[in-house]
């Protein structure tokens, strides 16, 4: 009901087809694991209460009838006979003690009523009406009227209202036990998925995430899952308790009645057909609307996160224009969409009253025929609306199965991407604390994904222990690639990096990143406090070593300015500066002692008098490890042991500061640069 | 609401009135039906008519029905196509003050998640509002000269339900904002995973983040949980209410006729089977209204964060000069301070200095020192607390602000890209003259030293760049949000640290380029690197919000202690020739 409602975002359109419906719902199916046992019990009990509702309609139209037995006068048919014996007895002048002994039912008529029975009949024509004799009957006397006043069997009655009550007890209760059991393996089912994505985003090579956008990742945790435990919940059990109510519906009606059902059944299919007709269109315009206000939200959003521009350039005009005609194509679409699902509705209720209408007459054609009781009209009149209202709702939760097929279609993509190579086979063991700190490049080729491009073509590098070593170069030289292949995120094409002379092939991943510390340019930080922040995922970091650390980078002055120091959550304080975020994620790599240091661009947000204080604490933390420095700022490392200069690829020069300028190439021209006017 | 809409709901609310009056004129015929099917003699003929007559009700009401959906969803598309015109003009207008109150991702969900709430409600409810209030009274008046034992059970029922109703929703729905919360929780965990994969990698920290991700999803599932199994109480206990009372309706009704003398008792089982339709009628009625009012605080909560943009006041007035001068490029500051609003600290400080036609003039200061804030005063990003800023000698107040935003070229920190293609990205807005020409793109490019790399991308100038500019790296970004400054042949450049992207080389390459092809211009340059600046004009200091220096690179050196700082921290003294 609540299309576009809460967590869903206008940008994916929630009901795109999946490609192989049948596939993907044994897919879903395969999933549900052992959540499938409360599946199934749901749907079975889903089944029952469909029974009950077929049954219950059945059990109130014999309620009805007993009723309606209450009104026929009893005994009349022996009303006719009794009046001929009466008027001979009047007739005869005998005295009334000789008379004729007239008996209705078990009562005996007295003489005396019999002369008022006479008269009070003889006041009423031939053609009198059901209501003219039933007034007539009230001036009977009361011996006849007792005898034909109709009784209800108030027993009867009685005991179809408490099987009636139980029957709509025992339903609810299943409708409640499969409603709490659809919730809970819906959102379990849900929990699982999302845990799954979220442990997969840890396992998937980083090359995947170099194609995909974390939006669409995001999207399918929160969106899709949504989707799939949403329409799992409401339309499955409902999709085959429905189609039992249905199918229950044609059997009792062709059971109770073969014409009556055909009757039911024809006017409600034709009905139906136009419902399909207009469900298959409105269906497109649903998806077309979910359509038009993903590509109109994502203009809103372009233009907003770039209001700067747009008020600058005076771009209003042309933004404008794009804007009026995705809104035009949204309220068009909306417009139809709405429309058609509108009168889906209207239309039901008039097929329902057709189904009534058809069912009365051909079934007060068969009652004056004396061929149906007048409680099968009742029964039928519920048929039909068992009969309709399921088709309905099949169609409709058809349709959201299928979202959820296209929605579980694109979770289980994401779980079955090919993960990271398995390590399981890398035993070799390497002491952190016994690492001395070589590190040779050996022939190092490298390209990223499987095509031709390469970006790193032979790189041969020699790092002793203790040395500082920094990589320059232009934008895109490849100096980033360096880093991400020395700490083994992506696997190199040919030759090798080694660590004292073990191959880091031979290591698992894990065990190459605890030889580093790592500081990167972005300054990525946790939703979290600023103990959070720096201590991460390191265990038993006291108080007083947060400190010390914070005094070595200069954040002591901001941890004292907070308002709960240590403890501030820094996710709703958005006044922390670039430079204070990066001397944070710097704190964060010193609070492990690893025996390799890589600092990737990570001075670059931290002005450069800042950049002064935190140098000093670099230098300490560079002492005696060995360290990989990226810099653009050329003035980082101009006292580095060794500068390799890259370009494309490429190691194009290497040396010292002195010898680089000395030598005035490439490193030189660039350093010089920085002077040129 | 438009006088058109009005006529529209009237129409509509007509419409639906003659809807319901026809919808409950059908249980007449059906009681009508039901009496002659039961009594002897009544004659087919009756039947039919009776039958016809409750048909063409039917059908009544299904035109009139499809003429309201109709007439609805074109009044409700229309209002939220145009709140949401509305709002997005407004949001246009708003100077960055307001933006940033807001906050960019706030005014996105009000523009779009909102809208859609409201135009929900306005479809949804707009026709049950009217609806369901008329058919419950219609259908009460119609069977309130019925039996009274019947009308109490009918009102106990309702009674009963909307208590029902009411309870579990008093209890869901603070779970439901709840569950929202913990829901973007769940997308900011898995953005703050995705975005540190590096980061996330390099520290072993994988099963951290999934032991923090596994606590949100516990207690999101948790909550949706019980919100689930509160709610599937819900159907159950309508459908049980609606089942007992039919079942009431007909024990009473049993009860009335043995009680009831037998003229009186063809009639009482007419009205009991009148009263059965109407009594779910009324029922329905009140859940509908019930399913309204569950909806309305959503809506309301959206309607309130639309007119809060709506209603809120832009700080920034449009002056009416269009910008004809005789002075061309210059460009003045006299004691500028400035503060945000509600601040109590003063970001930018009594700042004084003046920019003559085809000068450099450059900022430079650490992180926090109002560089960005000064040069953003120019375009009227902001206003000036106090002091006045002049452009082309006229105060910046008095000019339109698109004939101000004519005579600059500004270059944001951040390059921002639109979904397009280089060329429409080079090309963006409008300039007060003619769109550029292919040859003056091109050249702006190539100026940029953007050319090398554009033309070698699979349809060059034609290249796709999709939204965010996600598709081509930061320096290119960088590079091309230059070039789209210089295709607009400005007469005041605004460089808003546009240079750190890139690398010296690529720095110094541009820098040359634009002096020899801008000439005329006046460049403002704010920036990190001494490089980038040291040959400018004049440059000012800026320290905390003050200008604690202004001059040449040589004559700082010498007199601003903080200019010497930055300039040793970045180059040896041999370099400087101090």
């Amino acid at each position: 009901m609540f299309n576009g409602g809460p967590g869903r975002r206008g940008g994916r359109p929630g009901d795109e087809k999946s490609k192989d419906f049948g596939k993907s719902m044994t897919r879903l199916f395969s999933e549900l694991k052992n959540l499938r046992i409360a599946v199934v019990l749901a749907i079975l009990l889903a089944v029952g209460g469909s029974i009950l509702s077929v049954v219950a309609p059945d059990k109130l139209s014999d309620l009805a009838d007993e009723i309606r037995n209450g009104l026929i006068p009893q005994n009349i048919e022996q009303l006719e006979p009794a009046m001929g014996t009466i008027a001979k007895n009047i007739a005869s002048a005998t005295p009334q003690e000789s008379w004729e002994e007239v008996k209705i039912g078990n009562t005996v008529i007295s003489p005396e009523d019999q002369v008022a029975t006479m008269q009070t009949m003889n006041g009423l024509g031939q053609d009198a009406t059901q209501e003219e004799k039933y007034a007539v009957f009230e001036k009977l006397p009361e011996s006849v009227q007792s005898a034909i006043e109709p009784k209800m069997n108030m027993d009867a009655i009685r005991t179809l209202t408490i099987v009636l009550i139980i029957m709509y007890l025992a339903s609810a209760l299943f409708e409640l036990l499969e409603g709490f059991l659809m919730a809970d393996a819906s959102n379990k089912f849900a929990q699982d998925l999302r845990s799954r994505i979220s442990r997969k985003i840890n396992r998937l090579p980083l090359s995947y995430f170099d194609h995909n956008q974390t939006g669409d990742i995001l999207s399918r945790v929160t969106n899709d899952v949504d989707t799939v435990a949403m329409s799992m919940s409401q339309s499955l059990s409902t999709l085959i308790s429905e189609s039992a109510l249905l199918i229950g519906a044609v059997v009792m009606m062709v059971i109770t009645n073969l014409t009556m059902a055909a009757t039911a059944i024809i006017a409600s299919i034709l009905g139906m057909a136009a419902m399909m007709v207009i469900l298959k269109k409105s269906q497109k315009y649903f998806s077309m609307r979910q359509r038009e206000l993903g590509k109109l939200n994502s203009h809103i959003e372009e233009v907003y996160s770039s209001l700067l521009i747009v008020k600058a350039y005076n771009g209003k005009k042309e933004s404008d224009k794009k804007f009026d005609r995705l809104n035009k194509a949204v309220y068009n679409a909306n417009q139809k969409s709405q429309f058609l699902s509108g009168i889906m509705h209207p239309i039901m209720a008039f097929v329902g009253n057709l189904g009534y209408v058809a069912v009365c007459i051909v079934g007060a054609l068969m009652v004056m025929d004396g061929k149906i009781s007048f409680g099968v009209i009742i029964a039928f009149i519920s048929y039909v609306r068992l009969f309709t209202s399921p088709l309905n709702r099949i169609a409709q939760s058809m349709s959201s199965l299928q979202s959820a097929a296209a929605a579980g279609d694109r979770v289980f993509e994401f779980i079955d991407e090919a993960e990271m190579i398995d390590e399981k086979d890398l035993t070799i063991k390497v002491e952190k604390d016994k690492i001395a700190g070589d590190i040779v490049f050996d022939h190092v080729r490298f390209g990223y994904d499987d095509s031709k491009k390469i970006v790193i073509k032979d790189f041969c590098a020699e790092a002793k222990a203790g040395q500082k070593i920094a990589i320059v170069g232009p934008t895109g030289a490849g100096k980033t690639t360096m880093v991400n292949l020395l700490m083994k995120f992506y696997d190199i094409k040919d030759g090798d990096i080694r660590i004292d002379g073990v191959s880091t092939k031979d290591m698992t991943r894990e065990t190459v990143h605890s030889l580093f510390t790592m500081v990167l340019q972005d300054t990525w930080m946790l939703d979290g406090t600023l103990r959070e922040n720096i201590v991460y995922n390191r265990k038993n970091v006291s108080d007083k070593q947060i400190m010390s650390i914070c005094k070595t980078v200069g954040l002591s002055h901001f941890v004292k300015t907070l308002p709960n120091g240590l403890d501030t959550d820094l996710s709703e304080n958005d006044s922390i500066s670039a430079g204070q975020k990066q001397l944070i994620t710097i704190a964060r790599g010193m609070v492990e002692d690893a025996p390799f240091l890589i600092l990737d661009e990570a001075t670059s947000n931290v002005d450069t008098r800042t950049e002064e204080l935190v140098q000093s604490a670099m230098d300490k933390l560079m002492e005696g490890r060995t360290s990989f420095i990226i810099a653009h700022r050329l003035s980082t490392i101009r006292n580095a042991d060794l500068i390799l200069v890259m370009n494309e690829g490429d190691i194009v020069e290497s040396g010292n500061h002195k010898e680089l300028m000395k030598k005035g190439g490439f490193y030189a021209e660039l350093y010089n640069s920085q002077f040129a006017l | 609401m438009r006088r058109k809409d009005i006529a529209l709901w009237l129409l509509a609310a007509l419409l639906i009135w003659a809807q319901v009056w026809l919808e409950l004129k059908m249980p007449d015929y059906m009681s009508d039906i039901t009496r002659m099917v039961q009594t002897e003699g009544s004659e087919m003929s009756d039947i039919l008519h009776s039958g016809g007559l409750m048909l063409l009700c039917a059908f009544g009401s299904l035109v009139s029905a499809i003429i309201v959906g109709y007439i609805i969803s074109r009044v409700s598309a229309s209002f939220s196509m145009r709140v949401r015109k509305k709002l997005f003009d407004k949001v246009e207008e708003l100077s960055m003050n307001e933006v940033g109150k807001f906050s960019t991702s706030s005014l996105i969900t009000r523009s779009t998640n909102d809208i859609t709430q409201i135009q929900m409600l306005v479809s949804m409810g707009g026709q049950m509002l009217v609806r369901a209030p008329l058919t419950a009274a219609w259908a009460v008046i119609k069977i309130s000269n019925k039996s009274w034992q019947w009308s109490t059970a009918t009102a106990v029922t309702v009674v009963l339900l909307l208590a029902t109703i009411t309870t579990i929703m008093s209890i869901v729905i603070p779970r439901f904002k709840l569950v929202q919360k913990l829901t973007d929780k769940i997308n900011g965990l898995t953005r703050e995973n995705l975005t540190g994969i590096r980061v996330v990698r390099a520290f072993n920290a994988e099963k951290y983040q999934e032991k923090k991700f596994d606590k949100t999803n516990n207690s999101l599932t948790r909550t949706q949980i019980f919100n689930q199994r509160m709610m599937a109480v819900m159907s159950p206990m309508m459908y049980l209410g609606m089942q007992g009372l039919s079942l009431a309706i007909y024990v009473i009704g049993a009860l009335l006729i043995v009680n009831t003398p037998m003229s009186g008792k063809i009639q009482l089982f007419g009205d009991m089977a009148a009263f059965f339709s109407y009594a779910m009628q009324v029922v329905i009625s009140f859940l509908m209204l019930a399913l309204i009012f569950s909806m309305i605080p959503r809506a309301q909560v959206s309607a309130t964060r639309i007119n809060e943009v709506l209603a809120a006041d832009i700080s920034i007035i449009d002056g009416t000069f269009k910008g004809e001068t005789e002075e061309i490029g210059t460009l003045e500051f006299r004691n500028v301070s400035f503060k945000y609003p509600d601040a109590e600290d003063y970001l930018l400080k009594d700042i004084s200095f003046s920019a003559k036609r085809g000068e450099t003039v450059a900022f430079i200061g650490s992180t926090g020192s109002g560089k960005s804030t000064l040069v953003n005063l120019i375009p009227r990003f902001y206003d000036a607390t106090d002091g006045d800023i002049f452009v082309d000698g006229v105060n910046v107040r008095d000019y339109k602000q698109s004939a101000l935003r004519n005579k600059i070229g500004y270059v944001s920190q951040k390059a921002i890209m639109f979904n397009g293609t280089i060329t429409s990205n080079v090309a963006y807005g409008d300039n007060g003259r003619e769109k550029p020409s292919e040859k003056q793109i091109k050249k702006a490019i190539e100026i940029a030293q953007a050319k090398q790399f554009v033309e070698r991308k699979e349809n060059d100038y034609k290249a796709h760049v999709a939204q965010g500019g996600t598709n081509i790296s930061g320096g290119q970004k960088q590079r091309l949000a230059i070039a789209r400054a210089i295709a607009r042949d400005p007469e005041i450049y605004i460089f808003d640290d546009s240079f750190s992207a890139l690398d010296y080389k690529t720095d110094a390459a541009l820098r040359k380029a634009l002096k020899e092809h801008t000439g005329e211009a006046t460049n403002l340059i704010v920036a990190q690197r001494i490089g980038t600046i040291m040959h400018a004009d004049k440059i000012l200091v800026l320290d905390e919000g003050k200008c604690v220096g202004q001059g040449t690179h040589k004559e700082l050196l010498k007199n601003c202690e903080v200019y010497k700082q930055i300039a040793l921290s970045q180059l040896t003294k041999e370099e400087l020739n101090v």
